[in-house]
């Protein structure tokens, strides 16, 4: 067999097996950003959809620490969602009353999100603009 | 001040448009002086930049809170260093360096090569300066540093200003953002001597000769901006983990994935004259992902989620991008004439083919990873539903890369160019396989039965293996020779060929890193509320709380662990990890205390208190082995430096071709 039939093949072998593990990889982790209102307007389907990440702001007063548990709502131009957070990652700092948040985790049938990791961005501070930094730190609060 | 500052900055656009057309008229029109008055404008540019941020860099240590940028960033209580680090603590600031550093590179590419390659440099100039108008326009016009508070509002008196976060306050965050524009903006360079030849039809490999030392320092600076990077995440950041496929941080990787390929595969042009087109794409490819990576972390397209406030400056740079990958396209295919390949590939065991597949094991990853950044985007666009892609996904493909690449850096010194027989690399790859397989029986022994993890150590005593190997034999032909010892052989080895034994170090850096990456696969952790006295185990280490402290300073409240950590019984280590409640900007921070060892580290994060109890939650954590990507850094670090340093022996590399016949001819030869 001629050197560039064999290079051809091994070539194509790389690349079909990562491309499997990047189709799995994709479907194992895939969630879905919604707003409250999306996931409101999902119902009982939201229980099914897989991961979603939500975002809103973190209402006033509404964190409550209960052991591990860390448990707050987030609202959203009047909607709100319970959030139930189990994850063992500890909470960013910046994650408090009024800040703005992201949720990922699976709806439960009582309505609640079951999140395994929270973001979350000071709102007050940074005007809307913050400087790159402050979203890498806010980010590495999870995964 | 703030008037002459961005008079500064308006003044350096106008020249670097003066420098853009001055050089590309100067030099169709063959005129000399229009050329040398470009490169004086470069110069210019260089000093009004450098005045400009001189100017906000006073602003900013004497606190002329007027300034918007200044009030945002900076504060009266922060320490000095900080004030100036304020400097690139924001999005104005920030442009405002990387313009500066370009036109630092520039000025001293302008001045290095005033007499050198005549007929290319007024391209390399123009596109420099095309660049540096760029960012030039963007923090003139668009993002000004020197915006005065209190335009049109009336207000006058700003007392004090906001402060760097706290979470930035911290010593690699103050080099980690100026080290990594340094590798960024680097990049700049070669991508232009790339250009300016196509440009100019060169049809030799000038611009990869003398940009080649520039490409492995603003390599180096992208590794150590990366890693210090990591670092802080570890020490600061409290979840103990130094990456998290962050789209930040993504950003960063991607145009050191294409230029530590690009790194590889100019060997490959030099000694064989192969893979000119590829370099070519290549260092566009690294170019354009650094000014990617710049958009990505300045305008936050990729984490900004509904409410997550966009910035305006996108358009910008996604008009930049698109332009300039148009023009980098066509350049390169009008000139397709200028890079045939001048030797072809002989067989699959050849060096030449482990070049090809670590190129093609690096680009895939590079895809993978923008594909997942990109990810939210592009299903959006096309699904209408915004998915994103987490860890999990980026593991699964560059886990598997890693490994691949580190294989590769086993085999690809050892192997021989053009083709090896079977016969010759089982006598090269004999004991390093036998080494590697009972090391992995060995771990199995010991109860390890993490796939990747065994195959990673196994591949780490491979290379590390091959790579002594390949000293050891060096500096035993030279000890012979000369009667030297063998450590002082191996430094006259080194000196020999610098460029080759330098590298060779970097690869024993990356596998001490990846023997530190490896360590994730036994990570420990537990999270415990526990009061003074009570203690917990994790990992073979029994911790107790000696005592929890409230306290206040001006600048924030705190409260304070110390835990004793117990092995058998005796006390080894005390660490006091702590919680504030910084007073100004009302924001809570974790100090986490790490002790660290060559083993493994103890990581506690003082995570907080629940509501109206003196208990503290804490989140402990065993990392093993983490040290030891510190110390690849180190490794690598030296690499670089040997690599630098001119080699004693000046190598002439043979072609294996003819002078005077094409390839095509040559290989119809043989074929015959």
């Amino acid at each position: 067999m001629k050197p560039y039939a064999k290079f051809g093949i091994l070539v194509v072998a790389i690349l079909g097996t990562l491309g499997w593990l990047a189709a799995g990889g994709i479907n194992e982790t895939k969630t879905y950003y919604m707003e409250i209102k999306e996931v409101k307007a999902l119902g009982s389907g939201a229980v099914t959809k897989g991961r979603l990440r939500v975002g809103g702001d973190v209402q006033k007063d509404s964190i409550i620490r209960d052991g591990k548990e860390v448990r707050f709502t987030l609202i959203q131009n009047d909607l709100k969602l319970p959030v139930i957070y189990t994850g063992t990652e500890p909470l960013p700092d910046t994650f408090r009353d009024g800040s703005q948040a992201l949720a990922d985790g699976k709806m439960r049938p009582d309505g609640v999100l079951q999140a395994s990791r929270i973001q979350a961005k000071c709102a007050s501070k940074y005007e809307g603009k913050p400087s790159y930094k402050v979203k890498e730190s806010v980010n590495k609060a999870g995964v | 001040m703030e008037n002459i500052g961005a008079l500064a900055i308006l003044l350096a656009f106008c020249f670097s448009v003066y420098a853009v057309i001055a050089s590309v008229v100067g030099k169709l029109k063959s005129n000399p002086f229009l050329i040398l008055s470009a490169e004086r404008a470069v110069y210019c540019n260089f000093f009004l930049l450098t005045a400009a941020s001189g100017l906000l860099v006073y602003a900013l240590i004497a606190g002329d809170f007027r300034l918007a940028y200044v009030a945002s960033h900076s504060n009266h209580a922060m320490p000095t260093a900080y004030k100036f680090s304020a400097w690139w603590g924001g999005q104005s600031g920030s442009l405002l360096l990387w313009a500066w550093l370009l036109s630092l590179y520039s000025a001293i590419i302008t001045f290095q090569n005033r007499r050198k390659f005549r007929d290319m440099m007024p391209w390399n100039v123009a596109i420099l300066m095309c660049v540096q108008l760029f960012f030039n326009l963007l923090i003139a016009f668009v993002t000004s540093p020197f915006e005065v508070l209190a335009q049109g509002r009336g207000i006058v008196d700003v007392g004090d200003g906001q402060g760097l976060n706290p979470l930035l306050q911290y010593w690699t965050m103050v080099i980690h953002p100026p080290v990594l524009y340094l590798g960024y903006v680097g990049f700049t360079v070669p991508f232009a001597f790339a250009m300016a030849s196509l440009i100019s039809k060169q049809r030799g490999e000038e611009w990869i000769h003398t940009t080649r030392r520039w490409s492995i320092v603003t390599w180096f600076f992208q590794s150590a901006g990366i890693l210090l990077g990591a670092g802080w995440a570890y020490a600061v950041l409290g979840w103990g983990g130094y990456w998290g496929w962050d789209p930040v941080e993504n950003a960063s990787l991607l145009p050191w994935l294409t230029s530590t390929a690009f790194l590889h595969s100019v060997i490959m042009q030099e000694k064989k004259g192969m893979m000119k087109v590829w370099n070519m794409v290549l260092v566009s490819a690294t170019f354009f992902l650094c000014i990617f990576g710049t958009t990505l972390t300045r305008t936050g397209i990729v984490s900004s989620v509904h409410a997550f406030a966009q910035s305006p400056i996108g358009v910008y740079f996604f008009s930049f991008l698109a332009i300039g990958i148009a023009g980098t396209v066509f350049l390169i295919l009008s000139r397709l004439e200028y890079l045939k390949t001048e030797t072809r590939l002989e067989s699959v065991l050849s060096r030449e083919s482990t070049f090809l597949f670590n190129n093609l094991i690096l680009v895939a990853s590079c895809f993978s990873v923008l594909w997942g950044t990109m990810f939210p985007v592009i299903s959006e666009a096309i699904t209408g539903e915004k998915i994103s892609v987490d860890a999990p996904f980026f593991n699964a493909v560059n886990v598997p890369i890693g490994l691949f690449l580190l294989f590769l850096t086993g085999v690809g010194p050892l192997i021989a160019w053009r083709r090896s027989s079977v016969e010759s690399l089982k006598r090269a790859f004999l004991w390093p396989t036998v080494g590697a397989a009972i090391l992995t029986a060995a771990l199995m022994a010991s109860g390890i039965f993490h796939f990747y993890a065994l195959m990673s150590f196994a591949l780490c005593l491979f290379v590390t293996w091959t790579i002594f190997a390949e000293f050891y034999k060096g500096s035993r032909a030279i000890s012979t020779k000369t009667g030297q010892n063998l450590a002082a052989a191996a430094i006259e080895l080194t000196h020999r060929n610098t460029r080759r034994y330098g590298g060779y170090l970097i690869h024993m850096g990356i596998v001490l890193m990846f023997i530190g990456f490896t360590g994730k696969a036994f990570d420990k952790d537990t999270t415990v509320e526990v009061g003074v006295g009570e203690s917990f185990r994790l990992g073979g280490y029994e911790m107790k709380v000696r005592e929890i402290v409230d306290g206040d300073n001006e600048n924030y409240t705190w409260r304070h662990a110390k835990v004793d950590i117990l092995r058998n019984g005796n006390v080894v280590k005390t660490l006091e990890p702590e919680r504030r409640g910084y007073k100004a900007s009302r924001q809570p921070t974790s100090e986490v205390a790490i002790w660290r060892r060559l083993n493994e580290d103890v990581y506690l994060n003082f995570a907080g208190s629940a509501e109206g109890t003196n208990k503290a939650i804490i989140q402990a954590y065993v990392f093993p082995l983490v040290t030891w990507i510190w110390i690849g850094f180190w490794v690598l670090f030296v690499g670089t430096v040997v690599c630098l340093i001119p080699s004693k022996v000046r190598l002439q590399y043979a072609r294996t071709q003819v002078v005077g016949v094409t390839s095509k001819q040559q290989y119809a030869e043989v074929q015959k």
